[in-house]
């Protein structure tokens, strides 16, 4: 054994080849994700359109600042993640720890605040099942839009939990210096994997928290 | 025949012993084996609910089985064929084995990630077991809600997450196969010079990775519906029980390609094979399976389900003309694939032009919901596709084992299962055309007949079904030894040794010509060994 660490895999011809697999299996396993939460968002407008009152009203029940403080956390993380890329790209082993706990602790904020949300509106019975109670006429209507909201973010923190559970990994597997110029994809791809995760975001914020929002 | 020298030499399944090697195996030849071995164990419980079924239908009376046991046999019967055998079979067995052998590969681009898809389908299927024992289910395969997530009494969030498990296991078997077909060809393996096979693959990974996911949302909120009241598809809160219709469509019409477009792939290699000519229209071929993923696709996005069908019917037509055009002049052989092949044929266009019947909207208002479409579909997922499932273990048997299997007993099991089949099916189409619905126990004695002779039918298609198993199990110790190439066939993975070695060719192929050289006399001309293309 030589004492470069093995850089590719027995069934690739070489590291270009496999560096080559692995992006686009990722971004193969990107397109699934798009369609796995493309079958809610497609809900999500079908229902809209269909009770645009009672999605309006509900949506006012969401706390506008701690979606907008919690989109800010996840953009700042992205960009953490994409400081830890480059400095994988260029062999700095110190900064990429750095910037990969920044990132695990900005997801961490993120997730906590959203757990904050989530408590709340537990307290104010606006959870759907046989709680579920809102003031108003629009209150089936009203469940269906919670159904989203809970469905949607809750698929979408499934998501950050296990980019945090990569993300940890990836801390263990730099301090152990598996890493360099030459071999670095698994940063890259879950790099990748964390920019979709904060697009979902930025899509789940403005529909479920801006959109409407003035009709009450 | 069987030299010392032959005995020692090393291949994928003497390299190492022992189970341990075999469910931490990382090889694809190996991980296939493992998915036949559970695929077949599915296929066999699937034919057990169909056996009651059957059983059950002798009789005009409900004797017997209640109602309720009876829609949980049609349930589970359909759940376990799709899900866990129909969907998988041909994929994850053939598919698993040869891609990588048919491109030049030493393996899949992704090999640990394809054991854990199998670990991930053992899940799913483990959770539908446990629902199964646990009572069963009674929704019918397709869920519909909201009887699916509010009225019904039986364990449908259990088989639900079974399903959605199993999607996975899916998904990262598409996604395996479509970066190995991308980035894996050996030298000189143009996208043009692929085998059909590989590219009936390429277009069922596509639906693989684009569909799934879907259905795995959408089964996952009727789990959600059930356990914590979420109400997306409840009509009590203005809910739409139509969206979760469509979302499933969304999945499941592509998914009869994700059933039929393997096989006819597999055809394709063995229609050329057996009549030692080049596949006529290779192109439309290749073009036909990425055609009906599209018009498979776009059906619920426009919701003009009669126009689509029948478009559907166009590529499908394309493969059945040129593969008669290959046959066409050709020296044809009726070894035992090859019955399987014109059956699968001859079915195949029955189950489809019954299919226009469907899509013809005049008529499908008196058929709609009848043993028609029983009939139709069956003709499709059984009539075509576990004949081409069977045909294809039997062509590849040699290379997957290194034995020959008897060859008159597999004669006999495919004219049985042909004969079988159609003494099965056929009497239903005309069950449902005089007007026997679907999904009862009960039925007026006037169509006892017609059932006593499908009932009949699956007795024999029992018979042949039983037959492979046990000539395929007993070929493994005393078939005799099968060398490189059983058939004589062009393609590069009968230009390794059978079994193959672990990594699948000793040097590593250079391609200079097409699969479906058979105009060529010597193989030797197709492929060379990378030094000899450099001299």
């Amino acid at each position: 054994m030589s004492d470069f660490p093995a850089i590719h895999a027995h069934q690739f011809d070489d590291a270009a080849q496999q560096h080559e697999a692995s992006w686009l299996g990722m971004w193969v396993f990107l397109a699934t994700e798009v369609m796995f939460f493309g079958g809610m968002f497609l809900g999500y407008l079908l229902y809209r359109t269909t009770y645009p009152q009672a999605f309006a009203s509900a949506s006012n029940h969401l706390d506008l600042w701690l979606g907008t403080i919690n989109t800010a956390v996840l953009i700042c993380s992205s960009f953490t993640m994409a400081l830890a890329v480059r400095a994988a790209q260029i062999g700095q082993k110190r900064p990429i720890i750095i910037f990969l706990v920044l990132t695990i602790v900005l997801g961490a904020v993120f997730l906590g605040i959203k757990f904050t949300e989530y408590h709340v509106k537990f307290e104010e019975h606006l959870v759907p099942g046989s709680a579920f109670a809102y003031d108003g006429p629009l209150g089936s209507s009203a469940e269906i839009f919670f159904s989203f909201y809970f469905a949607m973010t809750g698929m979408h923190a499934l998501h950050m939990i296990i980019g945090l559970g990569l993300l940890t990994t990836l801390v263990v597997k730099t301090a152990r210096g598996r890493f360099s110029v030459s071999y670095n994809t698994p940063v890259e791809l879950v790099g990748l994997y964390w920019h979709f995760v904060d697009i979902v975001w930025i899509f789940l914020f403005p529909l479920l928290y801006l959109v409407g929002r003035h009709l009450r | 025949m069987n030299g010392p020298i032959e005995e020692r030499r090393q291949h994928y399944l003497n390299v190492n012993y022992g189970l341990k090697s075999w469910l931490l195996t990382t090889d694809h030849k190996r991980i296939a084996w493992l998915y036949l071995i559970v695929v077949t164990f599915f296929f066999f419980v699937g034919g057990l609910f169909a056996t009651l079924i059957r059983l059950e239908l002798l009789t005009p009376q409900g004797d017997l089985v209640q109602a309720e046991t009876y829609n949980k046999l049609f349930t589970m019967h359909g759940v376990t064929m799709i899900f866990f055998f129909l969907i998988p079979s041909i994929p994850a067995v053939l598919g698993n084995f040869l891609i990588p052998l048919m491109i030049g590969a030493r393996d899949l681009a992704f090999p640990r990630l394809n054991l854990a898809s199998w670990y991930i389908y053992i899940l799913g299927g483990l959770f539908t077991l446990a629902a199964a024992a646990a009572g069963g289910v009674d929704t019918g395969w397709t869920f519909y809600t909201p009887y699916s997530s509010i009225y019904s009494n039986t364990h449908v969030a259990l088989t639900v997450i079974g399903i959605f498990i199993t999607g996975f296991s899916s998904i990262l078997t598409g996604l395996n196969f479509i970066v190995t077909i991308h980035t894996m060809r050996a030298p000189g393996m143009t996208w043009f010079r692929l085998p059909l096979f590989v590219w009936a693959h390429y277009a069922t990974s596509i639906i693989f990775i684009l569909g799934t996911p879907v259905i795995a949302i959408t089964l996952a909120l009727v789990a959600l519906e059930r356990l914590f009241g979420l109400g997306i598809f409840n009509p009590e809160l203005g809910g739409d029980p139509l969206l979760f219709q469509h979302l499933f469509w969304f999945y499941s019409h592509p998914a009869v390609y994700i059933m039929i477009l393997p096989g006819m792939g597999v055809i394709s290699e063995l229609i050329t094979c057996f009549s030692r000519k080049r596949v006529f229209g290779y192109d439309f071929i290749a073009f036909s399976s990425l055609a009906m993923f599209v018009s498979g696709q776009s059906v619920y996005a426009s919701m003009i389900f009669s126009l689509l069908s029948m478009l559907v019917a166009i590529p499908s037509a394309i493969k059945v003309f040129n593969w008669t055009a290959t046959l066409y002049k050709g020296s044809i052989s009726f070894d035992a694939p090859m019955l399987y092949a014109l059956g699968f044929i001859g079915l195949f266009t029955i189950g489809g032009l019954t299919g226009l019947f469907l899509a013809t909207l005049g008529v499908d208002v008196h058929v709609h919901d009848t043993y028609f479409v029983i009939a139709h579909f069956h003709y499709i997922m059984v009539g075509s596709a576990v004949m081409a499932y069977l045909g294809g273990i039997h062509f590849w048997w040699p290379k997957m084992t290194g034995r020959k299997y008897p060859e008159p007993l597999a004669r006999l099991a495919a004219v049985i299962i042909f004969l079988g089949f159609n003494l099965t099916f056929f009497p239903q189409f005309v069950l449902g055309y005089l007007g026997m619905p679907r999904r009862y126990h009960v039925y007026p004695p006037e169509f006892q007949v017609l059932n006593v002779m499908s009932t009949a039918g699956a007795s024999i298609l029992a018979l042949g079904y039983v037959l492979p198993l046990a000539y395929l199990i007993w070929s493994l110790r005393y078939g005799a030894v099968a060398g490189m190439n059983a058939w004589k066939a062009r393609g590069l993975e009968w230009q390794t040794p059978s079994p193959p070695p672990t990594d699948n060719f000793d040097v590593t192929p250079v391609v200079l010509q097409e699969a479906y050289a058979y105009d060529v006399d010597e193989p030797e001309v197709i492929y060379a060994s990378e030094k000899a293309a450099h001299v």
